[in-house]
């Protein structure tokens, strides 16, 4: 038989219907690849083996008898920022200890009702506070890829991305069909684009933030990351919907975005905004963003110079308003009520010795700058500049709509870096976001595409962005991308 | 509260309090938290019910667990606005909900979600009166709060437990200017803030179980003077209270003043046993609440329509009901006050006037019934007598059926045993005489039989009372007094 977790979630799909092989079989192929796989690339910080047997057992009793859900018997994923019904739930954080929260957040529930099945929980940087995944509490995750130099390998570890880089790397390595992630600012396209994946961030309000473990409320989007745009078009409709218990989520239909994929991108207007050629960016970057506009209009559509004259505030209002809202959300850790608690000789204590012990260093610079930011006398000069910020920004992309109907740009400005390479330097890694937190700051949907390899063979990634709620529009350029790029599996499963 | 207010007037002098070096001008503003009534928590689908066991009333949400988010419950807004337009009040359409955020274990979240720069309601005012005169008070604002859960300390002799029953429950705060004179202005402020929302329904004013309770916020000056430093007394708990703690508060600021002290900005707590404030925390100590608009929340937006409708629905308030009582119904400003404050009483009264002279049936309600629920230490909703019983009675007084007197045996009857007034009148024989006939037969008799007195009631008039009573007594207290007085005189010539 053939390696079932090659396949794409679609495919799967379509030969658990035809009844190729049964959704326990395939969910047994997944588990093996994980316990082989796990020890090298830790993209599982929870494995629920006797789950997801369970959940395809149920799967295999539907398709029997021919009542199968849309994702019925597919194994995938789940960030450990999505909390799960009494499976443990930590965020990657050692503050939440051995937290098995009594509740299933709702895009979870939403794929669950779907007929998914749970592989287990997957790594992040903790709190989803990293762009390399190197801030969990679990350690690093590993990234599929490897460099190749002079025509060798190089065994140097490299990051997959942050903070879903527990989903990025466990889809590029085949150990899940796809997988939920988050991003704040950049936590799904980022890791996509360093491994090859596709990633959307849906439009905030797309999906519910119900029972994810919040970072930063008005910035935080649940979306899928997968190994094709037809496999992120499936995931993304079954995780998306209106969800009364989340205020910010909005109540509209979802369509059925995997048929869009195929409509192509006749007539499409594709922007291009000159603010995203930044100081600093690769050449191969910068070709491989001429390799996507010439894609695009091969395809038929036409290109646009634009400009989003803010785009270089964006960064820094980012790093104001997500620490800001980090340092008020994270306030419920306090040893009290669940998680960790280190008891001090007071109450103050207490706190201290919990929070010193539980939140890493990242964690604990973010809660930092949020407390100063929003602190008396530095709120207007800072949270207050940044906000008015973010409107600027939405406002250049309002006026881009009128001519455009999307926007193509690079994901990141560099591929795949090694292990602590950029560890030591906060604001070299927070420049890994400067291409996508704009995105979550305007509220809009991106999708990070993988394109091509760099010169030493690791993936690189171009990213759509979208108008709101036009999610559909990124799906159908994605796939003109990918049709063009072809796909990047991962070469070498040097780990097995 | 706002320091800057200038004031006009000059301190009334009855209001000033006589300090060692001279008068002294108290100056008071509240904030007073109000538990809004409505069956849900402000953010969660939990019960706000009084009681049950510790942590019985607890949703995901109110004890902060990972990932959960707060929903505005519609009817806590609407209590709000039912509230603002109670107070006469500005609504604002537009308002924001901001986390207010510092530790504490019965605050779960590490933050309070509440309104800060963009309150649901604005200005408004609350008309008092003290001593027979009628004062504005000005509302600054009122917004809407998630209370805290309770710390329970001793149930342990390491730990201390956490209630969250009332975490998350919705408070509305109304803050006053700092308009009030005296302790007893600051009593009729909180007193008639209560009674209208008691007849708006928007919180049950129950101040026992803290339902109601206020930040005092008390400042002195010499009469005439710029505002001195003001110091907050938190979470006083009766009106008895409020008077005490600005009383104490007060005293305690002139003495440091007239000993050439200064005051220090600090919050205060009132310590009702000893009758004296004491020092909670000082200026330095306030925390830095680091507010800013809940990202879980988007900014409540509200129809003028929806206001309108429940503009249209609300209750007569108790300014129009009194200012109504004295018109319709003929009566004192002072009765009319007494009835009004409280929507039961207002309600009872005009079961009983209706039909009846207004004055007559006010007279009953007050003097009759409400002194004996008083003495009985009962409610008006608890009261033996019922309105129709009452206004039957009244009835009976008004159309001459029964004496004044005979009214009163007949009400100690309705209130021990019950029944229908006519009936028992009917039945027992109390029917007032008024058949001119035997009150005449009766006079003659006693005029025939007192020589003596008839000659003294011609020199003095005012002797008719005992001739009066003679025929009374006579009749078994059923003639009609009215009847007696006339004959008595045309036979006397007096």
């Amino acid at each position: 038989m053939t390696d079932l977790t090659k396949l794409t979630l679609a495919e799967a799909r379509d030969g658990l219907v035809a009844k190729k092989f049964s959704a326990t079989e395939l969910t047994q192929a997944f588990i093996k690849a994980i316990d082989a796989a796990n020890p090298h690339l830790n993209a599982y910080v929870l494995m629920t083996p006797e789950h997801a047997l369970a959940q395809a057992k149920t799967s295999d009793e539907r398709l029997a008898k021919g009542e199968a859900r849309p994702l019925e018997g597919l194994p995938i994923g789940n960030k450990d920022l999505f909390c799960t019904y009494g499976i443990r739930t930590t965020a990657c954080s050692r503050i939440l200890d051995d937290f098995k929260p009594r509740y299933e957040a709702t895009v979870g529930q939403n794929l669950w009702d779907a007929g998914a099945v749970m592989l287990g929980k997957l790594n992040n940087d903790e709190f989803a506070m990293g762009s390399s995944n190197e801030t969990s509490a679990f350690g690093p995750v590993v990234n599929p890829w490897r460099r190749t130099r002079g025509g060798k390998v190089d065994n140097t570890k490299l990051v997959p991305g942050g903070s879903s880089g527990g989903s990025s790397a466990a889809v590029s390595a085949n150990l899940c069909l796809g997988a939920t992630a988050t991003d704040t600012g950049g936590s799904i396209r980022q890791p996509a684009a360093l491994t090859g994946t596709v990633g959307i961030k849906p439009t905030y309000g797309r999906c519910s933030r119900w029972g994810i473990v919040a970072f930063a409320s008005s910035l935080d989007q649940a979306g899928p990351i997968a190994k094709t745009v037809r496999d992120s078009a499936i995931m993304l409709r079954h995780m998306a919907g209106y969800d009364p218990k989340d205020s910010t989520c909005v109540d509209m239909p979802v369509p059925d975005y995997e048929a869009e994929v195929a409509r192509g991108v006749k007539g499409l207007r594709v922007g291009v905004p000159k603010e995203y050629r930044v100081d600093g960016m690769s050449a191969e970057v910068d070709a491989l963003w001429q390799k996507g506009i010439a894609w695009l209009k091969d395809a038929g559509a036409t290109i646009h110079d634009i400009s989003l004259p803010h785009t270089k505030y964006a960064l820094p209002a980012y790093y104001i308003v997500a620490p800001a809202e980090c340092s008020s959300n994270l306030a419920r850790y306090d040893g009290v009520r669940y998680g960790l608690r280190v008891p001090g000789k007071d109450l103050i204590d207490t706190y201290e010795a919990t929070r010193e012990a539980g939140f890493g260093k990242e964690v604990k610079r973010r809660v930092l700058i949020g407390t100063y930011v929003l602190s008396a006398g530095y709120y207007d000069a800072y949270y207050l500049k940044a906000q008015k910020v973010r409107t600027l920004i939405k406002r250049d992309f309002d006026n881009a709509w009128s001519d455009v109907d999307v926007v193509l740009t690079p994901t990141t400005p560099s591929p795949a870096f090694g292990f602590g390479e950029k560890a030591g330097d906060p604001i070299a890694m927070y420049l890994e976001d400067i291409f996508t937190v704009t995105v979550n700051m305007a509220g809009l949907p991106g999708i990070s595409v993988p394109a091509g390899l760099s010169g030493e063979g690791t993936p690189m990634g171009l990213q759509l962005i979208g108008k709101p709620f036009d999610e559909g529009t990124l799906f159908r350029a994605a796939q003109v991308i990918e049709n063009a790029a072809g796909r990047f599996p991962v070469p070498s499963k040097w780990w097995a | 509260m706002q320091d800057t207010v200038k004031e006009k007037a000059k301190g009334k002098a009855s209001n000033l309090i006589a300090g060692a070096t001279g008068d002294w001008e108290v100056i008071v503003g509240m904030e007073v938290h109000a538990q809004v009534a409505s069956k849900a928590k402000l953010f969660s689908g939990a019960s706000t019910a009084f009681g049950g066991e510790p942590n019985d009333h607890v949703s995901l949400v109110d004890a902060a667990m990972p990932g959960m988010l707060p929903v505005i419950n519609e009817e806590c807004i609407a209590q709000a606005v039912r509230t603002g337009l109670g107070l006469k009040a500005k609504i604002n359409l537009d308002s924001v909900f901001d986390r207010k955020n510092y530790f504490y274990p019965d605050l779960p979240q590490g933050y309070q979600i509440s309104q800060y720069k963009s309150p649901i309601v604005g200005e408004g005012e609350v008309e008092i009166d003290v001593d027979g005169e009628s004062k504005t008070v000005g509302i600054e604002r009122l917004h809407l709060e998630q209370d805290a859960g309770k710390s329970i300390h001793d149930q342990h002799p390491d730990y201390s437990y956490v209630d969250l029953n009332r975490s998350g429950v919705a408070l509305m705060e109304i803050v006053s200017r700092p308009d009030l004179r005296s302790s007893k202005e600051a009593q009729a402020y909180v007193t008639k803030l209560r009674t209208i929302l008691r007849y708006l329904g928007t919180c049950d004013g129950d101040m026992e179980k803290g339902n109601l309770r206020a930040d005092v916020n008390v400042s002195v000056r010499r009469p005439g003077e710029p505002l001195g430093t003001r110091c907050e007394i938190k979470n006083v708990n009766s009106i008895r209270f409020i008077g005490q703690s600005v009383e104490a508060e007060a005293r305690r600021q002139i003495g440091i003043l007239e000993d050439g002290g200064k005051i220090d900005q600090e919050t205060r707590l009132f310590d009702a046993a000893k009758g004296e404030t004491r020092s909670m925390r000082s200026k330095e100590e306030a925390h830095d609440y680091r507010y800013f608009p809940d990202p879980d929340l988007l900014p409540l937006e509200l129809q003028q329509s929806w206001v309108d409708g429940l503009a249209k629905d609300l209750p007569e308030l108790p300014d129009e009901k009194r200012a109504r009582f004295m018109k319709v119904y003929g009566l004192s400003a002072y009765d009319a006050s007494v009835l009004v404050a409280e929507r039961e009483s207002a309600d009872f009264f005009e079961a009983v006037a209706k039909g009846t002279d207004g004055k007559l049936a006010a007279n009953w309600v007050i003097n009759e019934l409400f002194g004996r629920l008083n003495k009985e230490g009962k409610e008006i909703a608890t009261s033996p007598i019922a309105a129709a019983q009452l206004g039957g009675l009244v009835r009976l007084v008004q159309d001459g059926t029964i004496s004044g007197k005979i009214a009163k045996d007949l009400f100690e009857i309705l209130w021990t045993e019950g029944g229908d007034p006519a009936e028992i009148v009917e039945k027992r024989g109390m029917r007032q005489v008024t058949d001119t006939g035997a009150i005449e037969a009766a006079v003659d008799a006693i005029i025939a039989a007192n020589p003596d007195k008839v000659e003294q009631v011609k020199a003095k008039p005012s002797m008719l009372g005992w001739f009066v009573g003679q025929v009374m007594k006579q009749s078994g207290g059923k003639a009609n007094p009215q009847a007696v007085n006339d004959i008595l005189k045309a036979k006397l010539g007096i």
